[in-house]
């Protein structure tokens, strides 16, 4: 009884140290992000001078620019005024949209975030169901078609079966509708408050806008969500195969437990620890195959804003983009980890 | 009617299908359990858990479980469906583990894992269960049930842990406890306090207890009989006074004095420890 | 006959026994029990059937392809599938089917120029911080964190931007990208290796931190990271065929599926053929690595 008492005593200071811990993580982190970033743009072999002035501007217009940029100080200076713009939320202006870099990441985030949000739930749905099916009849054939199934998903480029998805369910079925967000006739009914349409139509009342949005984004979603499945089903295998060798299940089945409660209640309740861990992961994961599936179906998101960026060399919209996408990481890690340990009374 | 053994079993084998072969882990083992304290003594692997788990139902999936009968208060064990093994299982025969730290439910509070045993052998509301799980916290002598009905089972101590196993495997009233090295796990100091409670509770109850340890003191003193388990197989039955009884020795089993004979005794201290000779053709 | 299944029954006996006589023996038998175990999982057998395949297709390419992969007709552009192009054509008059065939020898140099790249970097960067611990292992898991925060297709795109885009500077970015996860497994397994008992006895025997690292830690990461990079390759052939497809990895006219099915993009509505085999092609493959590692993470990788 002396040991309970301790560790409740401890909690607080328990809870202090993994909080300056986890912190300067983070702050390194992202340090570390920008680092890499800020290195990026000075490898990169395309003069940040140009992009600004035009190829064809008089010598003494191309200076002035260089040192408005900074570019005649040494490396580390120029890497310290790059903190300091991005602290202070200024992450430069695009080439392309001539717009800031920070606007626009505010118009095409949301539209990331709503893929990607509904490709993880689907994941979640099918993934995690499906792996517990395929942890409980281990071996047999119920196990065999998920692991085939999961390898399947690992193994299928995103941006052909996105491609496979609009040949047979936009082109051949007429099921969804094609490529895009929204059709051209919904554009400016729904006025963008949180910048996820569907979500904002559903405020305002807009259903039949509502349902067009959906029938953009179900099909891109669904590819997406296809890798989540793959991903979250061999995790969920795995994390149950553990958890149903261990003791207090043998435990839970002596007390006379029907096995859909020792599965679900018991065994299941123990894998949700690391299994909120891998949601995140896959979350992260989603993000990151947004970049092609954006571009195949022409979804106006951050994916697509970065490969445009990137193929058309536009420095400052790469870096911003880049930047976000890491931080977002960095929250999601951060996140999930906390949730974690929140499910797990050991490490509450 | 009354001396009606509660659980018989005849010829019990258990067989593992590996891709290298057939492992025998029981190979025909036979006994009768009444009211009483039955000793299973064994060196690791002997088949001595497997035998408890046989009786639960509870060999995992390669596993089969075959015997020329296995009954409980006469009913057939063999030919009862899963489920009815089932509805068996903590109600009727109930089963302490080894470990406290891992056979309970870590994302559970304690409380809830007793209440949840009691409530799915009895028709209770969620209070009713609660005051069941605390008279019976009560019932193995935790002196604030209220709080420990609280913790998860990383804030207790291997000892206070046993003492909630035991609840929550008795709340339900078997007739038939396995204790499957039930303070192995614990500190040397805490251990006979758990015998202590558990004897009580099985005697009070009139149980019938099978007593699986490695440990032959221990089953020597706390059990009225003793089956010594070799390679899946009895060596003998005996009754476990005999056990230290040295004019029986003669009447013993090889394997039986050679158990005893690598035991230390202080009364008689050895210069060297016997090592445990085996004879393959015991398991013949 | 009968002497034959004696002598392989001898085999037989001889590795799977309980008591080998040497070392040698011991570890020969190790692995071909780990080959009967990997023999009896058909899905894995499938995965090695279609890698081998894919050795023997690249190796043999212009004997398999009937038609020269780079070669423009542009009389035959777009053709169906038919007897002369089993695949069809592309929009260059190009018979697929021989650009599908040569285009197993682009992923091939890709996964192995990673996968070589890769492997030792993990390795020496995993085994040094888990084995040496202190600020040597804060150090390096810390890059290793900043590495493992960027998504690693934006990063490589990151870097393929920076470097210019072509075949050598996709294998450099994958390369650069897909290191952290080798150094984590490398560091884990290390740190349950030295903390064994067994490394405390070599220890007590006076062998030489090199000796330990070299011969007991390094051949006891091993199994996982040969799993890992197996089950990696198939992550290495999409990013290769993502960045193809978005123009940054092999250049045209280089056969390279992933810049093939970007190429028959603009024509999948009507001529469906041209971004549908390169794309079979890298499911098939990909899924062949990944069943492979599979099955091999079943016996060589059991925890």
């Amino acid at each position: 009884m002396a040991a309970a008492g301790k560790s409740w005593a401890g909690h607080g200071i328990h809870w202090g140290r993994i909080a300056t811990r986890e912190l300067s993580t983070v702050a390194i982190t992202i340090f570390g992000l920008l680092l890499v970033t800020f290195l990026i743009a000075r490898v990169m072999p395309i003069d940040p001078v140009l992009a600004v002035v035009g190829d064809r501007a008089p010598a003494d217009v191309y200076e002035r620019a260089r040192l408005d940029l900074g570019l005649d100080k040494p490396l580390w200076h120029q890497f310290a005024i790059y903190i300091g713009k991005v602290f202070s939320g200024d992450l430069g202006t695009s080439v392309l949209t001539a717009q800031k870099v920070t606007d626009d990441i505010k118009t095409v985030f949301p539209a990331t975030l709503e893929l990607a949000t509904l490709g993880t739930l689907i994941g979640v749905l099918i993934g995690v169901p499906f792996g517990i099916i395929a942890a409980v009849y281990q071996g047999r054939w119920p196990d065999q078609i998920a692991r085939v199934v999961g390898l399947l998903g690992y193994s299928v480029p995103v941006f052909w079966v996105g491609l496979m998805g609009l040949l047979l369910f936009y082109a051949k079925l007429g099921w969804v509708a094609g490529p895009g967000r929204i059709s051209v006739v919904w554009q400016d009914y729904v006025t963008p408050v949180t910048g996820i349409i569907m979500l904002d139509a559903a405020m305002q009342g807009e259903w039949d806008a509502f349902w067009d949005a959906f029938s953009h984004l179900v099909l891109p979603a669904s590819v997406l969500g296809l890798l989540s499945i793959a991903y979250m089903s061999r995790m969920t295998r795995s994390f149950m195969i553990n958890e149903l060798q261990q003791q207090y299940v043998i435990a839970a089945r002596v007390k006379g437990l029907s096995e859909f409660r020792v599965v679900w209640r018991h065994a299941l309740r123990n894998a949700i620890v690391p299994l909120v861990t891998v949601i995140a992961l896959s979350y992260m994961h989603l993000l990151e195959g947004s970049v092609l599936t954006e571009t195949i179906f022409a979804w106006p998101g951050l994916g697509r804003y970065l490969t445009n960026a990137l193929l058309n060399a536009d420095m400052n919209a790469v870096l911003g983009g880049t930047l976000v996408v890491g931080a977002v990481f960095i929250a999601v890690n951060l996140f999930s980890d906390m949730i974690g340990r929140l499910a797990d009374p050991r490490t509450r | 009617m009354s001396d009606q053994p509660l659980l018989e079993v005849d010829n019990l084998r258990v067989n593992f299908h590996t891709p290298t072969g057939i492992v025998r882990a029981v190979r025909g083992l036979s006994f009768a359990l009444g009211r009483e304290r039955l000793g299973i003594v064994g060196e690791s692997g002997s088949g001595k858990s497997m035998t408890g788990r046989a009786i639960l139902d509870l060999i995992p999936h390669p596993g089969e479980v075959l015997a020329d009968g296995m009954r409980y208060r006469g009913q057939d064990l063999l030919t009862m469906d899963k489920r009815a093994r089932r509805k068996l299982r903590g109600r009727h025969i109930s089963m302490v583990m080894q470990d406290p730290k891992f056979s309970l439910n870590p994302v559970q509070t304690v409380g809830q894992q007793i209440a949840e045993a009691y409530r799915v052998h009895h028709k209770a509301s969620s209070r009713e269960a609660k005051e069941r799980s605390l008279a019976m916290l009560e019932a193995v002598q935790i002196r604030e049930p209220a709080r420990v009905y609280e913790l998860y089972p990383h804030e207790v101590s291997g000892g206070m842990g046993q003492r909630v196993m035991i609840a929550m495997m008795l709340i339900a009233e078997p007739d038939v406890l396995i204790a499957d090295e039930p303070t192995s796990a614990l500190d040397v100091t805490v251990q006979l306090q758990i015998l202590k409670i558990m004897d009580d509770l099985v005697t009070s109850r009139g149980m019938g207890l099978i007593f699986i340890s490695h440990d032959l003191h221990l089953v020597q003193s706390f059990c009225d009989r003793v089956i010594v388990m070799y390679g899946g197989k009895a060596m003998e039955t005996l009754p476990a006074a005999e056990l230290a009884d040295e004019s029986a020795r003669a009447r013993r089993h090889p394997y039986t004095l050679g158990l005893l004979g690598c035991l230390p005794d202080l009364d008689h201290p050895k210069a060297e420890l016997a090592t445990l000779k085996r004879d393959p053709a015991w398991l013949a | 006959m009968s002497d034959t299944t004696t002598a392989r029954t001898g085999w037989h006996d001889w590795l799977i026994t309980n008591e080998p006589a040497s070392r040698r023996q011991a570890r020969l038998g190790q692995t071909y029990r780990q080959w009967l175990a990997f023999r009896r999982n058909p899905a894995a057998m499938i995965g090695l059937a279609i890698v081998l395949l894919l050795l023997l297709v690249a190796a043999f390419a212009p004997l398999i392809a009937p038609h020269d992969p780079i070669a423009q007709a542009l009389d035959q552009r777009l053709l169906p599938p038919s007897a002369t192009y089993w695949f069809g054509t592309d929009s260059l008059g190009r018979d697929i089917f021989s650009r599908v065939v040569y285009g197993t020898r682009v992923t091939l140099v890709i996964v192995l120029l990673v996968v070589v790249t890769v492997g030792p970097i993990g390795l020496l960067i995993g085994c040094a911080a888990g084995y040496l611990g202190g600020w040597v292992d804060v150090v390096l898991m810390r890059i290793t964190d900043v590495f493992l925060a960027f998504p690693r297709l934006v990063l490589a795109l990151a870097f393929v931007a920076a470097l210019g885009p072509g075949l050598e500077n996709a294998v450099i970015a994958i390369a650069f990208t897909a290191w952290p996860p080798y150094a984590r497994v490398a560091r884990a397994e290390t740190l349950v290796i030295r903390n064994a008992d067994y490394i405390a006895a070599v220890r007590l025997q006076g062998a030489s931190q090199w000796r330990i690292v070299w011969k007991h830690v390094v051949p006891m990461c091993m199994p996982s990271l040969i799993v890992r990079s197996t089950l990696d390759m198939a992550g290495i052939i999409l990013t290769a065929a993502g960045l193809g497809f978005l123009g940054l990895g092999a250049q045209p006219p280089i056969p390279e599926w992933g810049a093939m099915i970007s190429a028959g993009r603009e024509q999948i509505f009507d001529q469906w053929w041209v971004a549908t085999f390169p794309g079979i092609a890298i499911c098939v493959v990909a899924l062949g690595f990944n069943l492979l590692g599979d099955g091999l993470r079943d016996v060589m990788d059991a925890r």
